[in-house]
């Protein structure tokens, strides 16, 4: 996906004043908080639940080489055929080869963010193979050429007149705004392709260690038809998916679904362990599975480890009060949202997301929400540290800093400037006590609003002034 | 070096590991893999069959209770009446021996094509917490026959109700070892909500689900 994390400021500063976005955005944020808010109470245990998943997760980052090497074993013990890569670029080019080691023409997808990482859909399109997106979602945004907004409600961007216009121009027939019909316009044109694919690519949920399975969690049946009807089927998953038993992914999931969309449970829950049986009627003929470090082992490596733990959910990003108003294209790359602003900067280099790890308020909303307790907030924090201390903030901020440090060391003069500025600040404010415009540096804050002016004494006069029990108020 | 040494060599590095597991590690590993043990799990102060049955109906699938398999044909004769359905699809070949044609139905043991509008399966086990079938991928358990068709019957005998998915998969272990192709975990019809955050039912699955359970 190409990279615009660089452009945050700019894009998220278009997309608060964009109507339609703001409308849709509006209309989904309550909903999803909601949802799990109710789906959550169901667990009368949810907290130990969630510190039990955090640890599961962690062994499974702690002993990841054990654990892949035993999931490597009973997989081709299976009969999967496992193929590990380091790149991006190479996630890609094994999918492509084996493509061309079957003769395959068209491919149907089940969605995956890793896919999205590398880039997928564009290396095959290159390499002369038909791809087509199932998920109803990435279907949506796979038509419109853009990338997903969400990593679990790809177009949660667009309305349902947006859909109704797109699926009128691709599909050349009349124009439908009925969401219901417009969901059924799709699963009528993708069907044929489901039925007629050569190759199914998915993406893994989770990896069992304990029986080298796949897993992937749908709502559609697309994800089901992709490692069912084609006669390959290759899944990509990062290293990190590793989680050691069934019993395991079952616990974890009862957090996943509630976290994600508050379903108590999604509709399909598919485990895949091998090809297609001698004696079977369906399923694959192959099935490759593509394990991929593409960056994963520098963040297991980096203060960014527990960032690792993501179960992809999106309750991060569904709970954040910057996400809510910016929607995830303004993010610039796979994963937006609080989980972004710490994957980004770690996947393309900090330096190419300066503006992401600032992105938040760190109210922490993120870190009470996440079923495996990231501690986002401390995460963003401390890749602020990073940026200070690796020189990468603006010159004009360093020098405010700078210049800010140097007189509150000196209390005198800081003293003298806070006094000339409380005095300033009440003449500009006037007669009704509040700044329209601050100067530039501070021009942005009071572009939607007022800024209350100072009223002439800093806090420091009052706090000498302060009525002290005993004695009457200084005058 | 392959690709798979450099990776595991990197995971190893990031972990602080010079060389690979030592031995203690690694059957500590493997110890923790074969203990099989559960997380906490939620409380479950519920019967399993009545849970099961409220469960399926939130997740949205129709539910019917009949007392024996011979039945099957006629349930599922006024269940396509009632809903319009027609009377004709797919079955598992485990229902083939059933008098369908005295009901006024006709279903073919096979697997299904996409043109089949009706399927009808059986059930490995279901599960009451969610409202769930656990479906095998198999000779005779046709993946299709749950998937292409609009409508989905499935028939749970009720001694097969357990609570939880960890129930599902003790039961898969001591009764197959290993897993088939594929394990199927399925909770009501086929949903989205990728448009306006608005539900709809029947994507590329099923638009409905139908459970009977079977008593006896």
């Amino acid at each position: 996906m190409q990279i615009t994390s660089q452009d945050f400021k700019r894009v998220s500063s278009l997309k608060l004043t964009d109507p339609q976005l703001q409308k849709a955005m509006g209309n989904a944020k309550g909903k999803l908080v909601v949802t799990r808010a109710r789906s959550i109470l169901e667990l009368d245990n949810f907290e130990d639940i969630r510190e039990a998943a955090a640890r599961i997760r962690d062994f499974g980052l702690q002993h990841m080489d054990v654990l892949l090497e035993e999931w490597e074993r009973n997989a081709t013990a299976a009969g999967t055929i496992v193929h590990w890569v380091e790149s991006p670029q190479d996630v890609n080019a094994k999918v492509i080869e084996i493509a061309r080691n079957h003769g395959v023409r068209k491919i149907i997808k089940s969605k995956s963010m890793l896919g999205e990482e590398t880039n997928l859909n564009h290396a095959l399109e290159d390499a002369g193979l038909d791809v087509r997106e199932t998920d109803l979602g990435e279907y949506i945004i796979q038509q419109s050429g853009e990338t997903p907004s969400h990593i679990i409600a790809p177009a949660v961007h667009k309305s349902k007149e947006d859909v109704a216009d797109l699926f009128a121009e691709k599909h050349g027939r009349r124009r439908l705004t009925d969401i219901a019909a417009l969901t059924h316009e799709a699963r009528e044109i993708l069907r044929p392709h489901f039925l007629d694919a050569d190759m199914g690519i998915s993406g893994a949920n989770f990896i069992v260690a304990e029986t080298g399975s796949t897993m992937i969690v749908t709502n559609e049946g697309n994800g089901r038809m992709t490692t069912t009807m084609p006669r390959v089927h290759v899944a990509i998953t990062g290293i990190e998916k590793i989680i050691p038993t069934l019993e395991d992914v079952s616990m974890i999931l009862r957090l996943l679904t509630r976290s994600a969309t508050g379903q108590s449970i999604s509709n399909y829950l598919s485990f895949t362990t091998g090809p297609k049986r001698d004696a079977d009627k369906d399923g694959p003929g192959e099935f490759h599975v593509i394990i991929v470090d593409a960056g994963r082992t520098r963040i297991l490596g980096s203060e960014m480890r527990e960032a690792l733990r993501c179960i992809r959910c999106g309750a991060c990003m569904n709970h954040c009060p910057v996400y809510q108003n910016i929607g995830g294209h303004a993010y610039g790359w796979v994963y937006p949202g609080p989980i972004g602003s710490i994957l980004t900067p770690s996947f393309i280099g900090l330096e190419n997301a300066i503006d992401l790890p600032n992105a938040a308020t760190l109210c922490n909303q993120c870190g009470v929400v996440c079923p495996v307790k990231i501690p986002l907030p401390d995460l963003m924090r401390k890749l602020r540290e990073k940026q200070v201390e690796r020189g990468l903030r603006p010159w004009t901020e360093r020098l405010g800093l700078r210049l800010w440090a140097w007189a509150a060391t000196r209390p005198a003069i800081y003293s003298l400037l806070t006094r000339i500025g409380a005095r300033i600040g009440k003449i500009a404010g006037g007669s009704d006590g509040v700044l329209h415009k601050l100067p530039p540096g501070g021009a942005g804050w009071t572009s939607g609003r007022d800024f209350p002016a100072p009223k002439g004494k800093t806090f420091r006069e009052l706090y000498a002034r302060r009525p002290v029990a005993g004695k009457g108020a200084k005058s | 070096m392959s690709a798979r040494e450099n990776i595991l060599k990197r995971i190893r590095a990031a972990n602080g590991k010079t060389a690979p597991a030592s031995v203690q590690e690694r059957e500590a590993v493997v110890a923790r893999l074969r203990a099989h043990a559960r997380g906490p799990l939620p409380s479950m102060n519920w019967d399993p069959l009545p849970r099961f049955k409220e469960r399926c109906i939130v997740m949205m699938s129709t539910v019917d209770q009949i007392g024996s398999r011979a039945q099957l044909p006629q349930a599922i004769a006024s269940y396509l009446r009632e809903n319009s359905l027609p009377a004709r699809g797919v079955c598992w070949p485990e229902f083939a021996d059933l008098d369908w044609s005295a009901a006024g139905l006709e279903f073919q043991s096979r697997p299904s094509n996409g043109d089949d509008k009706v399927g009808v399966t059986g059930t490995y086990c279901a599960i009451a917490e969610n409202g769930t079938l656990m479906l095998l991928s198999g000779e005779n358990t046709h993946a299709t026959t749950s998937l292409l068709p609009e409508t989905h019957i499935a028939v749970v005998p009720a001694s097969r109700v357990v609570r939880a998915m960890e129930d599902g998969w003790d039961l898969l272990r001591r009764e197959h070892g290993d897993l088939p192709r594929q394990v199927n975990f399925v909770s009501g019809p086929s949903r989205t909500a990728d448009i306006e955050m608005t539900l709809v039912m029947g994507v590329h699955g099923p638009y409905r689900v139908h459970v009977i359970v079977v008593d006896a």
